[in-house]
């Protein structure tokens, strides 16, 4: 069973367009200089509509994470780990931490991006222990 | 809100609906009917005397205020749906005494009801989202559960910078089921929960425990509100509006918050307490929204009844239970009273009853000023109101 899928949108498909080449892309304002996740339409540091699109270098820290025992879906095995992820560039995502054991983690651990194919289309950015 | 209108509103009537299981036959339209009649009634109004309708919409109502203000034939003035989750009952307060205060309506009825528990909808995951939504494509795919998820996340920032330990959210979940102990409609009353137990509880997110965790139930609940002037005319003795302050914090979802910890009780606290004119020792009774044992403890560090990271002391030793100095969450709160899924409105119909000597066995002595906390979403959006006698 596939997990619930994410639908690009026009604006969001840079961001899905590298991330099938394994590589995570966020935007970067060209008037500011910030990086913001998620993807909008303007940055919400200067409120310009100067974005740009940069492959960033995947590293970042653990902020906080949960192991979860329950699934929404039967597509998750549980236990899984949702963690909110501070890239190096500054924003935080959402993300798994794949491959880890509960007790292998910690708030500030260092992780690095991989990706999980779901399908030809979708590459979902996951991250693994550095 | 200006503290110029501080005292010049008061709640005249609060209710209940049928709580727990109300079974399938009733809908979220007949419980914020059967809670708005009651509280008409508690106040010693007609139903013809309601000029303005404030409804939090349970999950399925698209236009709800339209269709309360038709079942109960009233012709509304003002008609406000306001959607900001659980402390969307609280905000509508605010907004009742701007839309009194501005000449829009005289008396304002605020409802909310909801059969998730009978309709079986509530799912761990939380509600669907359009995949192409923020949510959708960067928060969804990643099986957070919703929103016990997002206060799982905060749950363990708090334990990793202050050493959270598990006992710490264990006394409030014990002393809040000894609260509803006292209260006949809690829906574990006569349920007695010990330590050993609630350690005993399976993790569902870990650090969150199914005894950190709300209730799921069917409820309703109504408040009517007007003037001090008309509320003296009423049935009971009005408890008085001393101060309220809104909040919403920027963000939807978690990881959009700067500090995960930092929440816009910081803000509403002191907003409302300054309006109220009065601080932190002159309160009596504390009701915080509690769907998760962690949303106490952030609001009281963010209210600052303590120190940040101090918090976790806060509910030792049955503090905030029964035989506590710092009586908390009366009613049994939304860990062991009810919870049908937004609970703001029954924070303050309990503020209410303690406030008029309503609670028979759970009655705390000589309340005067008491706070009510409510969080929408998952931390987005909070607000602080204090109520008080005259």
């Amino acid at each position: 069973m596939i997990r619930p899928h994410p639908e690009p949108t026009p604006l969001t498909e840079p961001f899905w367009q590298e991330a099938r080449a394994r590589r995570l892309a966020i935007q970067h304002c060209s008037s500011c200089r910030q990086y913001q996740f998620y993807p909008r339409i303007h940055c919400i540091h200067c409120g310009a509509q100067s974005l740009e699109w940069e492959v960033v270098s995947g590293r970042g820290t653990i902020y906080s994470y949960t192991v979860s025992m329950r699934a929404p879906t039967p597509a998750f095995s549980v236990p899984y780990i949702v963690a909110i992820v501070e890239l190096d560039e500054g924003p935080r995502m959402l993300s798994n931490v794949v491959d880890c054991e509960p007790a292998e983690i910690t708030v500030g651990s260092l992780v690095q991006v991989d990706f999980l194919a779901l399908d030809s289309e979708i590459s979902l950015p996951v991250f693994r222990l550095a | 809100m200006d503290h110029r209108l501080s005292g010049q509103y008061a709640i005249a009537g609060v209710a209940e609906s049928d709580l727990g299981v109300v079974g399938p036959g009733r809908t979220e339209l007949s419980l914020q009917v059967q809670a708005a009649l009651r509280a008409i009634a508690d106040a010693g109004l007609t139903v013809k005397d309601v000029d303005g309708i404030f409804v939090q919409p349970g999950p399925f109502e698209r236009m709800p205020g339209l269709l309360l203000a038709e079942y109960l034939g009233i012709q509304a003035r003002v008609n406000d749906t306001t959607m900001v989750g659980g402390c969307s009952n609280l905000q509508h307060i605010e907004h009742a005494i701007a839309a009194i205060e501005a000449g829009l309506c005289e008396v304002a009825l605020i409802a909310y009801g909801s059969t998730q528990r009978s309709a079986g909808t509530r799912q761990i995951g939380g509600v669907s989202e359009d995949p192409r939504s923020p949510r959708g494509q960067f928060e969804i795919p990643y099986g957070l559960l919703s929103p016990i998820g997002s206060y799982a996340l905060a749950t363990t920032r708090y334990r990793y910078l202050y050493g959270l330990e598990d006992t710490d959210l264990g006394w409030l979940a014990v002393a809040t089921r000894e609260w509803a102990n006292l209260n006949p409609v809690a829906y574990r009353h006569d349920d007695p929960l010990t330590m050993s137990e609630y350690l005993a509880s399976p993790w569902i997110s870990w650090p969150l425990r199914r005894d950190d965790i709300c209730l799921v139930t069917d409820g309703g609940g109504a408040i009517v509100l007007t003037r001090i002037e008309r509320a003296r005319d009423c049935a009971k003795k009005p408890v008085l509006v001393l101060g309220i302050a809104s909040r919403s914090n920027a963000h939807y979802w978690v990881p959009g918050l700067d500090d995960i910890l930092t929440t816009g009780a910081r803000v509403t606290g002191p907003e409302a307490m300054s309006m109220a004119g009065v601080s932190h020792q002159d309160i009596d009774l504390l009701e915080i929204y509690d769907a998760f044992t962690t949303m106490p403890l952030l609001a009281v560090e963010n209210l600052g009844f303590c120190e940040r990271g101090q918090g976790r002391y806060f509910f030792h030793n049955g503090r905030t239970g029964p035989r506590g100095e710092m009586p908390m969450n009366t009613s049994g709160g939304g860990l062991s009273y009810c919870h049908p899924g937004m609970f703001g409105v029954f924070l303050v119909v309990e503020a209410v009853r303690q406030l008029r000597g309503e609670c028979d066995s759970r009655q705390v002595k000589g309340v005067q000023v008491a706070l009510c906390h409510a969080f929408g979403g998952v931390l987005s959006a909070e607000s602080t109101v204090l109520l008080g006698k005259e």
